[in-house]
C-alpha cells in the first residue's frame, strides 16, 4: 500500500502553466524577513474574525451524529420512530435513508458506507438528526434505539498480529505485505562495527485536537451547495462533495476563511460535511454540524503509535555501519495510510547499509489521519535515542557523532543531492547557541533533583512544495492591493508571508495589501495547506504574479512618458528611474492606471528541480530538571536550529518553531491514547482533561529560535522550504537523551510520565 | 476593568444597566428568572414552552431574552446572541476556549448557565475594545504574535486581562500559572507570556485601562 495518500492526493496533480518570469533570488530584501505582526492579527485578537463554527444563519438548524458506543459491532435494528416526534426534530437520518446511502471512501482503497451497519471501532456514525437547537438535536438522539450485536474487537497492534487474533478485516488483519526498503548488506555492516546495540521503542497514539472541533454549516440554494468548514483545504472538501453528491464543481462552494488548527487532521472531508449537507437538504434549511470533543477524539484522525525496534552499528571513530529497523503500526480499522517511521534511519545520517520493514495492522479503532510529520517523530524517538546510546558507547559526545555522519545526498532517493542542507550548521550553531559544551561538563549531581541536556537531530521528507498554484495580484488605481490566492492559513501566518512578498516585490507596504483566500467560488484551486509545503508552494507564484503586475506597469508607464522599461522600477507607491532621480511618477498620476482602474497579474508556481531533492534540516537541543523522588519533568529551556530556507517573517517563524517544540513536548512527556485493551475496546481518555497536551505550566519560557540560512537559490524562486512539521520532529528524543543525562535511565516509551520514569528510576536504583 | 464597566454609564450606549434597573426595577428581574428556591423540585423542562425570560448584562449592555434553564452562557451568546468572539473548545470547562470575565474574574462560559449570569456584568473579548480601537491586551498579542490560528486568543486575550486586573505586574512564572487555565494548541504559549509582560508594563506606564 502506498503510506503516504492521505498526505500527498493519490495520482498525479495537475500542473499549473509555466511562470511568466524566472527571476533571480532576492539580494537585500525590504520586508521579506523581517519580524512582522500578522495582517489579519486585529480579526484574530478582537473576536471579529468569523470562524467555520462561528457561522450563524437565519434559520439555520444544528445537526447531531449518533455514534457506535461499541469497538466493534453489527447494527442489527435503528428505530427512531421516538426521535421524529420530539419537539424541534426537524429530519432523522440512517442506514436506510435512501439519500444517505452513499459509499464513504476512507481512502481510494476503502470504502465503507455513510452509515455503515459494520462498525468497525468507537465512534462510527450511525444516525443522525437535525433539530431546532442543539439541545433538542441531543434529546433526539437519545431517543433513537439502535440494536447492536457486539462482536470481538482487537484494541491493539499487537494483539492484531498475535495468534487467534479476531480477523477484523475480511482480508486479514495485516493491511497488505510488510513494506521492505533496503541498500547494501546489513549483515556485513554489523561485522564491521565495533559496537552493535539494538532497543526496542514504543511510542502512543496521539491525538491532534485542534482547538476548533471538526465541522461544518451547510446551506443550500435551489441546486448549489454553500459550505462553511474547518478545513486545511476548501478545495479537497469541493472534490469530495461533488464527487459524492454529483454536483459540479462550480456549484460547490466551500468557504474556510478562518479555521482552529488542523495539524493535518482537516487535510480532507468528513463524514459530517456529507451529513450536514443531506440535513440541510432534506429540510431545505442550513444545517450546523460540529462535532463534540469526544467525538473529534474517537472519529476524525490520530497520528499512529508505534513498536519499533532499531539495531545499530558503529566503529569507534564514529562510523555508523548499518541500521536494521523493523516496525508494527496501525491506521485504525481502514486502510487510510500509516508509515514513514523508517525515512529518518533510511535518509537523515550517512550509513551504507540500512534495511527497514513495516507492518502495518488493523485495529478496532478511529482512523489515522497525517499528523504533523507523519512517522517522522516516532522515528526519530528511536533513532535520535539510540545516536545518543551509540555515542555513549564509543566515548564521543552525541552532536559529534552526528556531525560525523552528515550526507550531502538523499541516499533514500539513490543518491540525488539536496539543493541545501544545513544540517551540519544547526548541530554545530544550535550547539554553540545553547552552550552545549559547558552544559554537557556539569559536576555529578545527587541530590532529589538533576538536570540533564539533551539534543536530537532530523529532516522532514517533503518541505518542498511544487505545482501546481495559480495566484492572481490586482493592484488598484491608489496603489493598494488585493492578493488572491486559494490557500488556507491555519494559523502558519500564510497570509501575512504571502503580503510580504507581494510587498517585496511592488513596494506597497503590507497594510495596504488585502487576501482574499480559501474560498472555492472566488480563488483559484490550492492544494491543501500541509506537508510543510504551503510557503515554498504558494510564495514562487505570488511571487510571479507580482511580477506581473509589475510589468504590466512598468511597461503601461514606459510607454506613456516614453521612459526605457528596463530602466524603472517601484518604489514607495511610484515608479521611479534607477539612474535619473528626476523620474518619478506616482501611482496617482499614471493616467493608464487612473483610468483601467486595476491592473491584474497571474502567477503561477514552476516545478521543483528535478535532480535535486528539496528538505528541511534540523537540530534542537533542552535541559531538564527530574525530580527523583516523583519521576516528572520540567523542561527548563528549549533551542531550535532549522533549516527551513529563508525566512519571510521572523515573527512567525519563531512562533512556528515554539510552536512545534511544545507539541513534541506533548508528544515527550503527557500525550497518549488509551484505549481499553482488554475488557470494551472502549477510549478511556476521549477529554482535555484526561487526554493531556501541554499547558503553559508545561513549556519554559526559554525558548530560543535560531534560523540557518544558507541561501538556497536553487530549492525556489523566493528559497523558503517548509517549517511547520520539522519544528515538532526532534523534539521529544531531545527530552529523553535529557532524562538520560539526568537520571542515567533510558525511557523507551512515549509518554515519558512521572509513574513511567519512577518505576525505570526504581529498577535502576535497585539494579544499582 | 473599572472603566469598561463604567462605559455601560455613558449615555448614548442604548440600554444601559442601570437605565434597565430603573425601568423594570430589580425585583423585577429576580422575579423573572424562573430559578426554583432551594428545597424545590427542579422541573426537567425541555421544550421551548419550558423557556423562561431573563436579562443578562454583557459588555455593558442589559440584554432581555427567553432561555431554556439548560442554556449555558456560552450557547447563549454564540448561537442565540451572535457573539461570537467567546469560543467553543470542549464544552466542559477543560480548554479555556469559552473565557469570559464575570465582575471582572475569568470564568468559563460553557460552565456557566446563562441563568447563573444573571445578575452579574459579563464582559467577553469584544467588551475590551473602545469601538473600534483594541485594547492593550489585545494590542500586546498582536504585537507578540501571541497566536497562530486564533482559535483559543479570545480565552488567552480575556484570561489576560483578568490576571492582570488582579496581579497588575506578575513574574513570568506567575503568568504561566495564570494562563494555565487555557490551552493553545498552537503551542504560543511562549508569545502568550511575552505579550501578558508587555500589556503589564504598558499598564505599569499608565498605558493600559
Amino acid at each position: 500500500m502506498t503510506r503516504r495518500d492521505s498526505y500527498w492526493a493519490e495520482g498525479p496533480l495537475p500542473e499549473t502553466p509555466s511562470p511568466q518570469s524566472s527571476p533571480a533570488p532576492w539580494g537585500t530584501t525590504r520586508v521579506v524577513g523581517t519580524r512582522r505582526p500578522r495582517i489579519d492579527a486585529y480579526e484574530r485578537v478582537s473576536g471579529t474574525a468569523v470562524y467555520p463554527s462561528d457561522v450563524v444563519l437565519p434559520g439555520m438548524l444544528y445537526g447531531a451524529i449518533l455514534r457506535c458506543p461499541h469497538a466493534h459491532a453489527l447494527v442489527k435494528r435503528v428505530d427512531a420512530s421516538r426521535a421524529e416526534g420530539m419537539p424541534g426534530v426537524r429530519a432523522v437520518m440512517t442506514g436506510r435513508s435512501k439519500v444517505a446511502d452513499l459509499d464513504w471512501p476512507y481512502s481510494r482503497r476503502d470504502h465503507s458506507k455513510l452509515f455503515d451497519p459494520h462498525c468497525r471501532h468507537e465512534g462510527e456514525a450511525v444516525a443522525a438528526v437535525a433539530a431546532d437547537t442543539p439541545q433538542q438535536a441531543a434529546d433526539a438522539l437519545r431517543a433513537i434505539q439502535v440494536d447492536y450485536e457486539v462482536l470481538p474487537f482487537v484494541a491493539d497492534e499487537r494483539d492484531a498480529v498475535a495468534a487467534g487474533a479476531p480477523k477484523i478485516r475480511d482480508g486479514g488483519n495485516l493491511a497488505g505485505e510488510p513494506e521492505v526498503s533496503e541498500r547494501g548488506d546489513v549483515a556485513k555492516g554489523f561485522a564491521e562495527a565495533d559496537v552493535v546495540l539494538e532497543r526496542s521503542y514504543r511510542c502512543a497514539y496521539e491525538i491532534h485536537a485542534p482547538m476548533e472541533c471538526h465541522g461544518c454549516v451547510a446551506r443550500w440554494d435551489g441546486n448549489r451547495l454553500t459550505v462553511w468548514e474547518s478545513t486545511q483545504g476548501v478545495f479537497r472538501i469541493q472534490a469530495t462533495l461533488a464527487g459524492m453528491l454529483h454536483l459540479p464543481l462550480t456549484d460547490v462552494r466551500v468557504i474556510g476563511h478562518y479555521m482552529g488548527g488542523g495539524f493535518g487532521s482537516k487535510l480532507q472531508a468528513g463524514k459530517y460535511t456529507v451529513i450536514a449537507s443531506l440535513l440541510a437538504r432534506v429540510t431545505a434549511r442550513p444545517v450546523k454540524l460540529f462535532l463534540s470533543r469526544q467525538e473529534t477524539m474517537l472519529c476524525v484522525g490520530n497520528r499512529p503509535g508505534a513498536e519499533i525496534r532499531l539495531k545499530a552499528g558503529v566503529k569507534k571513530d564514529g562510523t555508523l555501519t548499518a541500521f536494521e529497523l523493523s516496525s508494527l503500526t496501525s491506521p485504525g480499522a481502514y486502510e487510510v495510510g500509516a508509515g514513514l517511521l523508517d525515512w529518518l534511519a533510511r535518509d537523515l545520517y550517512t550509513c551504507p547499509n540500512v534495511r527497514t520493514e513495516s507492518r502495518v495492522a488493523f485495529i478496532n479503532a478511529g482512523p489515522a489521519r497525517p499528523m504533523r510529520a507523519p512517522g517522522h517523530p516516532q522515528g526519530a524517538w528511536a533513532l535520535e535515542q539510540m545516536i545518543d546510546e551509540l555515542a555513549e558507547a564509543i566515548q564521543m559526545d552525541p552532536v559529534e557523532l552526528r556531525l560525523r555522519n552528515v550526507p550531502k545526498v538523499s541516499q533514500a532517493r539513490g543518491g540525488k543531492p539536496y539543493t541545501s542542507t544545513g544540517l551540519a550548521r544547526c548541530l554545530e550553531e544550535g550547539a554553540k547557541a545553547f552552550g552545549w559544551s559547558e552544559a554537557r561538563k556539569k559536576q555529578q549531581q545527587n541530590g532529589r533533583y538533576r538536570r540533564g541536556v539533551g539534543s536530537a537531530a532530523c529532516l522532514w521528507i517533503a518541505g518542498g512544495g511544487g505545482p501546481p498554484s495559480t495566484v492572481i495580484v490586482k493592484l488598484f488605481a491608489d496603489g493598494s492591493v488585493n492578493l488572491n490566492m486559494g490557500a488556507s492559513d491555519i494559523g502558519t501566518g500564510t497570509k501575512s508571508v504571502m503580503a510580504m512578498v507581494v510587498s517585496e516585490e511592488l513596494g506597497v507596504n503590507p497594510d495596504q495589501i488585502r487576501v482574499e483566500n480559501a474560498d472555492t467560488a472566488t480563488t483559484q484551486f490550492a492544494t491543501p495547506s500541509g506537508g510543510s509545503k504551503t510557503v515554498p508552494t504558494e510564495s514562487p507564484a505570488v511571487r510571479d504574479a507580482a511580477i506581473a503586475v509589475k510589468k504590466q506597469l512598468l511597461a503601461l508607464v514606459a510607454e506613456e512618458k516614453g521612459w526605457d522599461p528596463a530602466d524603472l522600477e517601484l518604489d514607495g507607491q511610484a515608479v521611479v528611474s534607477r539612474t535619473d532621480p528626476q523620474r518619478r511618477l506616482p501611482f496617482a498620476e499614471i493616467s493608464r492606471l487612473q483610468r483601467q482602474r486595476v491592473i491584474v497579474g497571474v502567477g503561477y508556481r514552476g516545478p521543483n528541480p528535478e535532480d535535486a531533492v528539496v528538505n528541511p534540516f534540523a537540530a534542537q537541543f533542552c535541559e531538564v530538571e527530574v525530580d527523583t523522588n516523583t519521576g516528572e519533568v520540567r523542561v527548563l529551556r528549549f533551542l531550535g536550529a532549522h533549516d527551513s530556507g529563508r525566512v519571510l517573517n521572523r515573527l512567525t517563524y519563531d512562533n512556528q518553531v515554539f510552536g512545534g517544540i511544545t507539541m513534541g513536548i506533548g508528544f515527550g512527556l503527557t500525550e497518549e491514547r488509551v484505549l481499553d485493551r482488554r475488557q470494551t475496546g472502549k477510549m478511556l481518555n476521549a477529554n482535555l482533561h484526561s487526554y493531556r497536551m501541554p499547558t503553559a505550566l508545561d513549556v519554559p519560557a526559554d525558548m530560543v529560535s535560531l534560523p540557518i540560512e544558507l541561501g538556497d537559490t536553487e530549492c525556489n524562486t523566493t528559497g523558503a522550504k517548509g517549517l511547520g512539521e520539522p519544528v515538532t520532529i526532534p523534539t521529544a528524543a531531545a527530552i529523553a537523551n535529557a532524562v538520560h543525562d539526568a537520571v542515567g535511565v533510558r525511557v523507551t516509551d512515549t509518554p515519558i510520565t512521572p509513574s513511567r520514569l519512577i518505576g525505570l528510576l526504581a529498577v535502576a536504583h535497585k539494579e544499582g | 476593568m473599572a472603566r469598561d464597566r463604567n462605559r455601560t454609564d455613558k449615555p448614548g450606549k442604548g440600554v444601559t444597566r442601570r437605565g434597565f434597573l430603573g425601568t423594570v426595577g430589580a425585583g423585577a428581574v429576580a422575579a423573572v428568572t424562573g430559578l426554583p428556591r432551594p428545597g424545590e423540585a427542579v422541573p426537567e423542562i425541555t421544550e421551548p414552552k419550558g423557556m423562561v425570560e431573563t436579562a443578562l448584562s454583557i459588555n455593558g449592555r442589559m440584554h432581555r431574552l427567553l432561555v431554556e434553564p439548560r442554556w449555558t452562557l456560552l450557547f447563549v451568546l454564540r448561537e442565540q446572541m451572535g457573539i461570537t468572539g467567546t469560543k467553543i473548545g470542549c464544552a466542559r470547562g477543560e480548554c479555556g476556549a469559552c473565557t469570559v470575565l464575570m465582575d471582572g474574574s475569568p470564568r468559563y462560559a460553557c460552565m456557566t448557565l446563562a441563568l447563573e449570569a444573571q445578575g452579574h456584568e459579563i464582559t467577553t473579548v469584544e467588551g475590551l475594545m473602545d469601538g473600534e480601537e483594541l485594547g492593550d491586551v489585545q494590542q500586546a498579542f498582536v504585537e507578540e504574535d501571541a497566536f497562530q490560528c486564533g482559535y483559543c486568543t479570545a480565552g488567552q486575550v480575556v484570561a489576560a486581562q483578568g490576571l492582570l486586573a488582579a496581579n497588575p505586574s506578575p513574574t513570568v512564572d506567575e503568568i504561566r500559572a495564570g494562563m494555565a487555565g487555557n490551552l493553545c494548541r498552537c503551542g504560543a504559549y511562549v508569545h502568550i507570556f511575552r505579550a501578558v509582560e508587555r500589556a503589564a508594563k504598558g499598564r505599569g506606564k499608565g498605558g493600559g485601562r
